[in-house]
């Protein structure tokens, strides 16, 4: 296994993901199993290839910062767990 | 007459509402029925949208009337539920947006819908678009139609389902690496997929960002050519939308294929493709040679690296993609948090399912400090040897045509065990997203009484020549025309 349990831990703790118990074992097994198909990427010769992160090698276009949407915070906000007074509520982070 | 409405294209359908055979509301009712009588064998849609899709009808019926009719005016539409649409359930395959209701309308949704389509409903899908069988929606697998106990295909499993089991026309579906075209073949649909940047990804759940792309899955390569001259087009909202013109794909279709030059990869042909495919797909390229195309050999070295490559590249982007699900804007919120991290990490953990968590834990590790260089830039640097080879190909063919997937559809369960299986379903279809490059899959046969895809790929913004090939093949052959016995 080319990956353990602390490590997919720690991954999933990265990622903000907690995972159940009875979920780690199969997890470690999964991934690893991804992690070794995917290391065969190290065979290919790739000195000096510029890596591609767009399908046409573009960069995306800028626009010009103005404000084009109108306010439809109340709709948005329909959709989150909870709100008050427009606000997005969490749990308290400084005492 | 309108016990078979449910079995006309939408060209047809096009050609009925145009001549007054019958309405939109005919239409609609008559789908909508079906909808009701077969969709709980196959389980395609999430959300069935009746009452709206009666009231659209109507007012498209109206519109004729006074002589307002758009081009798909009054014409059944389903879309995959991740497109965005407004008031209505948005669910994307996941518990994460068991409750979403959209606030806005995706692109597509809203150039159909101003163009007259009427929304029957929402299609399931593989969650968030992850997965090649439809078994990893949050509410539950999709049956295929010409076996119950067979898989779709996936991810947009739902809308081919839908399609091929007569209970719409035409779907929506997006495509990451096959998510259309695989689906199309193992339910005997078309599946288009187009260019990188042709239809807008806006309102259009992101999965891969650089993979992404919205296209269709119908039932004739010409609805295919008329849905994409309406989804087709320059979007200020997508910054990736390129602005190329959008040339008239119904008006390119009846070209002759003399001289076409079509491009065979090898590989494709050798072990991992099952045998009796192989001889349909065979077959399809001899006929595409009797109408005139000239066949010859390309070589794509670097394809064989193209699973592994999609491993990376999609998880990566997934990854950081997904980390707008937080419990906190919108979708699922876990009970009784401790503090704002357990609220993270907990909303994500019981809102995603096992194959999505996997996923963001692959992206995240693959770009994680130490493992960068060796995973992430290395899968971007293949990736352009990849897109090489396609370019080097295209110098010398128009299209590249093979098989669209190694085998007719699975079982339901036969896959889950192993990712690496069900990721190699895909095999064929991947090396089109890491390029860009559009492609489209039409039945080209039967297997053990199940359907076949001729795979088809086009360069860059080569959508007139893809769907021309596809549909002047169609011409002489009656694969899409089949239609599963239980849902005649």
């Amino acid at each position: 296994m080319s990956l353990d349990k602390d490590q997919v831990q720690h991954i999933a703790t990265l990622a903000r993901l907690r995972l159940a118990e009875d979920e780690t074992a199969e997890t470690v097994e999964k991934l690893s199993r991804i992690v070794d198909f995917v290391a065969q990427l190290s065979q290919a010769a790739t000195d000096d290839v510029v890596p591609m992160a767009h399908p046409f090698n573009e960069t995306q276009r800028l626009r010009a910062d103005e404000v084009t949407e109108t306010d439809d915070r109340d709709h948005f906000q329909e959709n989150a767990p909870a709100v008050s007074d427009g606000l997005y509520l969490v749990p308290k982070v400084i005492e | 007459m309108s016990q078979d409405l449910h079995l006309q294209t939408l060209t047809q359908l096009a050609a009925g509402l145009e001549n007054g055979t019958f309405s939109s509301v005919d239409i609609t009712k008559a789908l909508l029925d079906r909808i009701d009588l077969h969709n709980g064998r196959l389980n395609a849609f999430i959300t069935v949208t009746a009452e709206q899709a009666l009231a659209d009808a109507q007012r498209a019926d109206d519109a004729r009337a006074s002589g307002n009719a758009g081009v798909l005016n009054g014409l059944p539409i389903v879309h995959k539920d991740i497109f965005c649409t407004r008031d209505v359930l948005t669910t994307c395959g996941s518990r994460m947006l068991e409750n979403f209701v959209s606030p806005y309308d995706a692109t597509v949704v809203k150039r159909m819908a101003e163009a007259g389509a009427v929304m029957l409903g929402k299609s399931n899908m593989d969650e968030f678009a992850m997965g090649s069988s439809n078994e990893t929606s949050y509410f539950g697998p999709v049956m295929n139609p010409w076996n119950l106990e067979c898989s779709p295909g996936g991810s947009s499993g739902g809308s081919a389902a839908a399609v091929a089991a007569r209970l719409a026309p035409a779907a929506t579906g997006t495509d990451t690496g096959g998510s259309i075209r695989q689906p199309a073949a193992l339910t005997g649909t078309v599946g288009l997929k187009p260019t990188y940047g042709r239809v807008s990804r806006y309102g259009m759940i992101a999965f891969a960002s650089s993979l992404d792309q919205a296209g269709v899955i119908t039932r004739s390569t010409a609805d295919a050519a008329m849905l994409l001259g309406v989804m087709a087009g320059f979007d200020e909202r997508d910054s990736t939308s390129i602005n190329q013109p959008v040339p008239d794909y119904v008006a390119g279709l009846d070209k002759s294929l003399k001289g076409l030059r079509v491009g065979i990869v090898r590989q494709h042909f050798d072990e991992g493709l099952d045998d009796n495919c192989g001889v349909a797909v065979k077959d399809a390229l001899a006929l595409l040679e009797a109408q005139g195309a000239i066949l010859t050999e390309v070589d794509l070295p670097n394809l064989e690296l193209s699973v592994p490559t999609y491993y990376v590249v999609a998880p990566a982007e997934c990854s950081s993609n997904l980390s707008r699900f937080d419990g906190v804007r919108f979708g699922h919120r876990a009970d009784d948090a401790e503090d704002l991290f357990d609220l993270y990490c907990r909303s994500r953990g019981e809102g995603f399912g096992a194959e999505v968590k996997r996923r963001i834990m692959t992206g995240t590790y693959v770009l994680s400090a130490g493992y960068y260089d060796a995973y992430y830039l290395k899968a971007q640097q293949v990736r352009q040897l990849i897109a090489d080879d396609f370019r080097k190909a295209f110098a010398g063919v128009d299209v590249i045509a093979g098989p669209t997937t190694p085998t007719p559809a699975f079982k339901l369960g036969d896959k889950t065990d192993d990712p690496i299986t069900m990721y190699l379903n895909d095999i064929y279809t991947i090396g089109a997203n890491l390029a860009g490059l559009p492609g489209i899959s039409v039945p080209c046969g039967m297997v053990d009484d199940m359907p076949v895809g001729l795979h088809l790929v086009g360069a860059h913004f080569g959508e007139e020549t893809l769907l021309n090939c596809a549909h002047q093949y169609e011409q002489r052959t009656d694969w899409n025309e089949a239609c599963p016995e239980d849902f005649r």
